[in-house]
């Protein structure tokens, strides 16, 4: 069952700048998507948009669609907003130390939000927060649920940030680059935990990140963005193995082999485009090796690959292309 | 003020590290000690007058020595810690809460009742502190009250500016986006989640300004608008003497060495605290 369908959001700053445009998005109950892109491609902003908690002022939502369990949250008054956030949209951020709050211990934290959206006793909503951090894998949860967070290392904190966000049991989880802050080892920690909590809870989850590394370890579905615009998604075996736009190609072009290499890392040449200039037609086009007068001309839509399930791009040659130069890592980073 | 806060500057340099905060609170509760035994320890009645003991000196019977009414000086300061100290807490605690709580919301709301809530307070900084002051006690009528009410009515403004600007830098942190998140109203955010975070400037502040507070009163007692004799306050009791300075000083010594002592005591708490929690006011 679609928990969350977004089509064609559309996103603009005071200036009329696109910032997001046209984006569609689809999601079931416990799947994991991955949502990849350069920085300020539009990732935040796109799930900002979906608890219509957009950051900085003049952004507003121009147009498109957000329906969340079948229902159109662009409708919600600001009280009914309110009851989704937290309650059924959980967000988890990518720094904990700035995110938590410093003077406050870590259990209250959990706790309000069960207090504030269930009506739980103190009592209660302690011994939940105290299961809670329990679950997210915090040792002696019974002595931390007590702690400031400056008494926590970063891992931890992000562990007790999930347990924040999961304290009102949430169905939609959004994980904003959760693990960019974090060392390999505690990022694989937290990426492990968020795969368990999405098996045992059916819990829905969107990772933001610009590491492909980490979405093809934890993603089921991938979706690309490029300036705003969704330039790809589909299954991760699907995107990683036979990526379809040149973009991704691109991008996982550029990701370190597994067995070392030879010469310089391949990358893509150019600047993502800032907001006030972005190209006319395909906002790609000037950094493309593939881009022809078409490209220029005009904007290409998202259609759905020959072949392959759910797999759709928007690129006006994706079709008369052949499929991407397979390189040896990149199988690997697909069945990983 | 800039006695005291020479004093406590000077202590700063030398009292050992970190023990002005302990010497400060030692200080003030001493002196609340002896405010609230007054009635056991004090030797006489603070305004029992004795015709056969004017402007006697300090000696074995009157240790801080008489006033011209015969007063026992000793039990006059100790009676006037009474007074004091509620003038230090009352005159600070009223403009503190008022003030964060103006500051909190201006500075969260923003727009145009920012502006507002900021030229309300350029027109209030704009008269001098103590003129202004006096003009509030002059229109109500001298008295205790009339101060709390002057003191409140212009001693916000600075806690006001000082909790605006913490909110201010506080409401772009990650932890208020994630309270966002939670679904919390902007009014529990503002005062569950982010006053509690900048609060910590305004309590070191309100230590310092009970300093001004004090002075305040004690000058305001001076001019005959606040506390009115027969009852002991320093203040006053310093305005009382000016007249015999040169013949009898013990009349404003011991109670202006009452003031500067308080005074440093709540200089000290407050250097100690900005220590502390790493603010200064």
């Amino acid at each position: 069952m679609t928990l969350l369908h977004v089509r064609d959001l559309t996103i603009e700053d005071r200036a009329g700048a696109a910032l997001v445009d046209g984006v569609s998005l689809s999601m079931r109950a416990g799947e994991i998507l991955g949502l990849v892109g350069e920085s300020g491609s539009g990732k935040t902003i796109t799930c900002r948009a979906l608890m219509r908690l957009l950051p900085g002022q003049g952004l507003a939502i121009r147009g498109g669609e957000i329906r969340f369990d079948g229902a159109d949250v662009l409708a919600y008054s600001e009280a009914q907003m309110r009851a989704v956030r937290g309650r059924h949209i959980g967000m988890i951020f990518q720094n904990p130390a700035s995110h938590m709050n410093p003077v406050m211990t870590v259990g209250r934290q959990i706790a309000e939000g069960r207090r504030l959206h269930f009506g739980a006793s103190r009592r209660e909503a302690r011994g939940h927060a105290v299961e809670l951090l329990r679950q997210v894998g915090i040792p002696d949860p019974a002595r931390r649920v007590d702690h400031y967070p400056h008494e926590f290392s970063g891992g931890m904190l992000q562990r007790a940030m999930i347990a924040v966000a999961l304290a009102c049991e949430p169905r939609l989880l959004i994980a904003d680059e959760p693990t960019t802050a974090l060392d390999v080892t505690v990022q694989m920690q937290i990426l492990r935990l968020l795969q368990d909590l999405r098996d045992r809870l059916g819990l829905a989850v969107i990772f933001i990140t610009h590491d492909l590394g980490v979405v093809a370890q934890t993603c089921d579905r991938i979706a690309v963005m490029y300036a705003g615009r969704l330039c790809e998604s589909g299954g991760k075996r699907d995107v990683l193995a036979a990526p379809l736009h040149p973009y991704t190609q691109g991008l996982i072009d550029c990701q370190p082999s597994s067995e070392g290499g030879v010469g310089p890392m391949p990358t893509i040449l150019g600047q993502p485009p800032v907001a006030s200039r972005f190209p006319a037609g395909c906002r790609f086009h000037p950094r493309c090796g593939h881009a022809t007068a078409q490209c220029e001309a005009g904007q290409p839509s998202m259609r759905m690959a020959a072949g392959a399930d759910g797999h759709s791009v928007a690129c006006h040659h994706a079709a008369d292309r052949p499929r991407a130069v397979t390189r040896p890592d990149r199988d690997a980073i697909a069945s990983a | 003020m800039s006695a005291a806060t020479g004093i406590a500057r000077v202590g700063r340099r030398a009292l050992p590290r970190g023990s002005t905060l302990s010497v400060g609170i030692a200080i003030l509760a001493g002196w609340l000690l002896l405010a609230l035994l007054c009635p056991w320890i004090a030797p006489y009645d603070p305004i029992a007058q004795d015709a056969d003991a004017t402007l006697l000196p300090p000696h074995a019977a009157h240790l801080f020595g008489t006033d011209n009414f015969g007063r026992d000086l000793l039990s006059r300061v100790l009676w006037g810690a009474r007074v004091d100290l509620q003038m230090c807490v009352v005159g600070v605690a009223f403009p503190f809460v008022f003030g964060t709580v103006i500051g909190a919301v201006s500075g969260y709301v923003g727009g145009v009742l920012d502006t507002l809530l900021m030229r309300l307070i350029d027109i209030v900084l704009a008269f001098p502190f103590l003129v202004l002051m006096l003009a509030i006690i002059t229109i109500l009528g001298p008295g205790l009250g009339s101060f709390y009410i002057a003191m409140a009515l212009v001693g916000w403004v600075s806690y006001a500016r000082l909790v605006r600007a913490q909110v201010l830098t506080l409401k772009q942190r990650g932890f208020v986006v994630a309270a966002r998140s939670l679904g919390y109203r902007r009014g529990r955010i503002l005062f569950l989640h982010l006053l509690p975070n900048a609060l910590t400037s305004s309590i070191v502040f309100a230590m310092s300004d009970c300093v001004l507070v004090l002075l305040s009163g004690a000058s305001v007692s001076y001019l005959g608008l606040g506390v009115q004799p027969p009852t002991a306050e320093w203040g006053v009791m310093v305005a009382e003497g000016q007249g015999f300075i040169t013949t009898a000083w013990w009349i404003t010594t011991f109670p202006g060495f009452a003031i500067v002592v308080l005074a440093t005591g709540f200089s000290f708490v407050a250097d100690g605290l900005g220590d502390r929690l790493g603010a200064r006011p």
